[in-house]
């Protein structure tokens, strides 16, 4: 016996749609945005309203080792062997950009561990407004931002904003309270991405997700047509 | 006058089932002597220093062979203390282990020294047939008392079944290549140690990986033995490090 | 052989996984051990006489055309810390998927077959170059030089040391480099068992330190 390896099938190389087997593989959805406006609490919602209907994995990427997976860990969103985190040498958009080979290497290892799985969502570390997802790495984003942070980032774009495939605008119930204009917001949204979708979310509020959720389950049908 | 010397040791089991040493021969400064085991089981030799040694220039080997089934332990006097010779050529200590079959070797000498000018090339391979068992201890001295150190460069090479298991090689001193008293390597302790243990039944039960301190670490390896790597400020703290590592790994009930 | 594609490998930029980690840094300069770019210098220099040419002949030997699998032996026989062997291999597959995707060959793809999940990275690393149509000594140049790049940019970001002074530290190490690249691919004709094994207690012992902490910037 050897310590250190257990053996399965070879590594597949890229982000081909089909896993080394031959079947399809699960459908990766990226989550990005600036630090506090809500990723992890959208995964985690998104984990509770999805797990009945899909078989879900989640793979975090932290600034600090594994403190987002550990939250979800704590809230018992998913089983612990469908959460990885991914350590990214404090830059996590190099993780999920630049050099995305320890993250194609912790979806493997899921779909490898768990099959089959229908969705695998990569949350990146909090990070700042350029950060996006590798097209080798996932097959659509979405983008949190929170009214909180100013309601003049959609205005401002960058890459997150124009060009994720899902704009979520989340903590709409703080809107009153930090004096942030929702319409403005949206029409300036709309400026950024043209066709490209906006959510507004409360996470707080019963069934707050649905239409992220909804928006998932719509990208789930279009990559299992 | 430089000293060439290679001393011999073979156990073998003899048919009552004790172990014998056929073998035990002693050559120039190095002189094994059998004595008694504290244990009662197995044979034990003890290796005396009959001069200082070794000298730059010296070269010094000890052959053991532990035979199918033979228990054997190995352990010295003294310290060795690596001093200057006349020239300015290396000494050389080779030790070449062998253990057969259900074998058990228990190699545990004292304190390698590195005198201040001395340089010594430590070589040490093993050769462990499947189910032989080794308990091998080597500790170096960076320079005696308030001294700097010599130059000390060793080898260690365990073959186990044919298949390399660990293989290693620690230099210091001013003739070893640079950064050996760095952040990386011994960021300046001058005591340094690895106890390694082999124990077939380690492949139905690994010990975890766990620190004995700041500066001293149990490691599994690949294949079925641990090694204890351990840095301290002098030999006594460094011998209290293996000596309690080693109690547990040979109290556990792997064996 | 092409000098274009030892700088392409070489590129700290080439996505194989490396930028996460530190190469024993973290744990060096949270114990204090490396406070200035002096510090950085003999951690590197160490570093690269040790763990850095032996993970360079494990590399050239590759490139030279030893059998991988023996290699993958070797390797782990020089590396007793598990963590270190686990990151290592880590390393690895990063690098095979990267290899197989740049150059992609015969080779690695049956080292990839035989080690899914993951053979030590010296070893995928030389069999990469030797797929890029590069030499044994290249092979040993770049592993040479991840093993001092990965703790300069790690201390960087650890103490924001002056990123200037940190490549001047790689600077005044580039002719020790190159003599340990030359004398890993000297090794890389010999037989396996005789390649260098030269190893760094405080690099194994912190490695098993740092892989416990439950928050760490680096995963090694």
């Amino acid at each position: 016996m050897h310590l250190d390896h257990a053996h399965h099938g070879p590594a597949a190389v890229s982000a081909d749609s089909a896993r080394p087997d031959g079947t399809r593989r699960a459908l990766r959805i990226g989550l990005g945005g600036p630090v506090g406006s809500g990723k992890t609490a959208t995964v985690a919602a998104l984990c509770r309203t999805l797990r009945d209907e899909l078989s879900i994995a989640v793979v975090t990427n932290d600034i600090y080792t594994r403190e987002d997976a550990a939250f979800l860990l704590r809230e018992a969103v998913l089983p612990p062997e469908r959460i990885q985190a991914v350590e990214t040498g404090a830059c996590p958009h190099t993780a999920i950009r630049d050099d995305i080979s320890a993250n194609l290497e912790a979806v493997e290892d899921l779909e490898d561990s768990i099959a089959p799985l229908d969705l695998i969502l990569v949350e990146s570390g909090g990070d700042n407004l350029t950060a996006t997802f590798s097209k080798g790495l996932v097959d659509a984003q979405i983008f949190v931002i929170d009214v909180a942070g100013g309601d003049d980032i959609p205005r401002k774009g960058g890459p997150g904003v124009t060009t994720s495939d899902l704009l979520v605008i989340n903590k709409t119930d703080l809107a009153p309270h930090v004096g942030s204009d929702l319409e403005g917001m949206a029409r300036d949204a709309g400026a950024q991405r043209g066709e490209l979708p906006v959510a507004f979310t409360s996470l707080k509020s019963e069934d707050g997700v649905k239409p992220v959720a909804d928006w998932v389950r719509g990208q789930l049908a279009a990559w299992t047509a | 006058m430089s000293v060439r010397a290679t001393a011999r040791i073979t156990a073998a089991l003899d048919g009552r089932g004790v172990t014998s040493l056929p073998v035990l021969a002693g050559d120039g400064p190095l002189a094994p002597r059998r004595t008694r085991t504290p244990t009662g089981s197995g044979a034990r030799v003890t290796v005396v220093g009959a001069m200082s040694a070794p000298l730059g220039g010296d070269r010094l080997t000890i052959v053991t062979r532990v035979g199918e089934g033979a228990r054997l332990t190995v352990d010295s006097a003294a310290a060795t203390v690596a001093l200057p010779g006349e020239g300015c050529e290396p000494a050389t200590y080779e030790t070449e282990l062998s253990v057969g079959e259900r074998a058990e070797l228990r190699w545990l000498p004292e304190q390698f020294v590195s005198a201040h000018g001395s340089v010594l090339h430590m070589t040490t391979r093993v050769r462990l047939a499947p189910t032989a068992r080794l308990v091998l201890r080597e500790e170096q001295i960076l320079g005696r008392h308030a001294e700097t150190t010599g130059t000390l460069i060793s080898r260690l090479t365990v073959h186990r079944a044919g298949r390399p298991l660990i293989d290693q090689q620690l230099a210091y001193g001013p003739g070893a290549p640079g950064g050996w008293d760095g952040a990386a390597v011994l960021g300046g302790h001058r005591a340094v140690g690895q106890l390694l243990v082999v124990e077939p039944a380690f492949d139905e039960r690994y010990p975890e990986a766990r620190l004995l301190g700041d500066t001293a670490v149990l490691t599994p390896l690949a294949g079925p033995a641990v090694l204890v790597t351990a840095l301290a400020a002098d030999a006594r703290r460094l011998r209290g490090v293996l000596d309690e590592a080693l109690n547990e790994l040979l109290d556990a009930p792997a064996g | 052989m092409s000098r274009a594609a030892l700088l392409v490998l070489a590129d700290g930029r080439f996505p194989a996984g490396g930028h996460a980690h530190s190469g024993g840094a973290e744990p060096a300069v949270r114990a204090g051990r490396i406070r200035d770019a002096e510090d950085l210098t003999e951690f590197c220099r160490g570093r690269l006489h040790t763990t850095g040419l032996t993970a360079a002949a494990l590399a050239a030997a590759a490139a030279h055309g030893h059998d991988p699998i023996a290699l993958d032996e070797a390797a782990d026989a020089r590396t007793p810390s598990p963590a270190l062997r686990a990151v290592t291999r880590r390393l690895g597959r990063q690098l095979m998927r990267a290899a197989r995707a740049t150059w992609p060959s015969p080779e690695l793809a049956v080292l990839a077959g035989a080690r899914p999940r993951g053979a030590h990275q010296p070893v995928v690393l030389g069999l990469t170059a030797r797929s890029a149509g590069l030499g044994p000594e290249d092979a040993a140049h770049c592993a040479a030089y991840e093993t001092v790049g990965a703790p300069a940019t790690a201390v960087v970001r650890l103490l924001s040391l002056d990123p200037f002074e940190a490549t001047a530290v790689l600077a005044r190490l580039a002719p020790e480099l190159d003599r340990i690249a030359v004398r890993a691919a000297a090794a890389a004709h010999g037989t396996i068992d005789a390649l260098p094994a030269a190893s760094a207690p405080l690099l194994d012992i912190t490695a098993e330190a740092h892989a416990a902490w439950p928050v760490r910037l680096f995963a090694s």
